[in-house]
């Protein structure tokens, strides 16, 4: 049913897509997100980043948020997977797959609990630019405006 | 009361600190523990002043004015950006 992973390891978005769309036929509609390590800039490009979270109290926010993308929804299979550690560019970073019945209930899922987890479940991000400099990502207005449109 | 601090990202790394024990007169809020701390080593004032810090006791998000109790945990941290 609902699943989180929080893991230093590289995930397959292969694999996850085969497990959430194993049912007995009920859901026709999967709808899966992954966000990717961002070069940025051309001249001083990300070249990895350091992600750091709250063991316990992120698990349990994803989970209460799973547990509100059901209360709104009506879903099939969600599975989440976040990476923390040293994630290198081009790799991904976070998986979010939902899926249901049909396509606007998985499509609406899976973007709340995308913009949702960027605004409220607590993981940081530091990028690591080319030239060796790194810095702590700021908070943008941006993805909390994306999060509160939900209500 | 005693309680257990902890303080993730930027917070952390500004401090040079992850976990301290803290102990406070009983009644005190989420907003005194942040006095408290700022004065307790040179450098703490600013650190807690660059930038928005939110707090979760118990790993529930709290208000500044949320009243602790003995053995509460108590994390500090800045505004979230995973995905």
């Amino acid at each position: 049913m609902d699943s989180v992973s929080i893991q230093n390891a590289p995930f397959s978005a292969a694999e996850e897509y085969s497990s959430v769309s194993s049912d007995a036929g009920e859901c026709g509609a999967v709808v899966l997100f992954t966000g990717r390590v961002r070069a940025e800039s051309e001249a001083n490009p990300v070249v990895a980043l350091e992600l750091e979270h709250y063991p316990g109290m992120t698990e349990q926010v994803l989970e209460d948020l799973m547990a509100e993308a059901r209360r709104r929804w009506t879903l099939g299979q969600i599975r989440v997977v976040h990476r923390v550690g040293e994630i290198l560019l081009g790799d991904e970073i976070v998986l979010v797959a939902v899926s249901a019945a049909h396509r606007r209930e998985a499509f609406e899922a899976c973007e709340y609990l995308m913009d949702t987890l960027k605004s409220t479940v607590p993981f940081w991000k530091k990028e690591i630019r080319q030239d060796g400099t790194s810095h702590w990502v700021a908070a943008k207005g941006s993805d909390e405006k994306a999060a509160s449109r939900w209500g | 009361m005693v309680l257990t601090v902890l303080f993730f990202a930027s917070l952390r790394e500004r401090l040079g600190c992850n976990k301290l024990s803290l102990t406070l007169p009983a009644g005190a809020s989420v907003a005194d523990v942040i006095t408290t701390l700022a004065e307790r080593e040179p450098g703490w004032c600013e650190a807690f002043e660059q930038g928005q810090c939110l707090a979760a006791v118990n790993q529930q998000m709290v208000k500044p004015d949320y009243l602790l109790a003995d053995g509460d945990e108590l994390a500090l941290f800045p505004p979230v950006t995973g995905g």
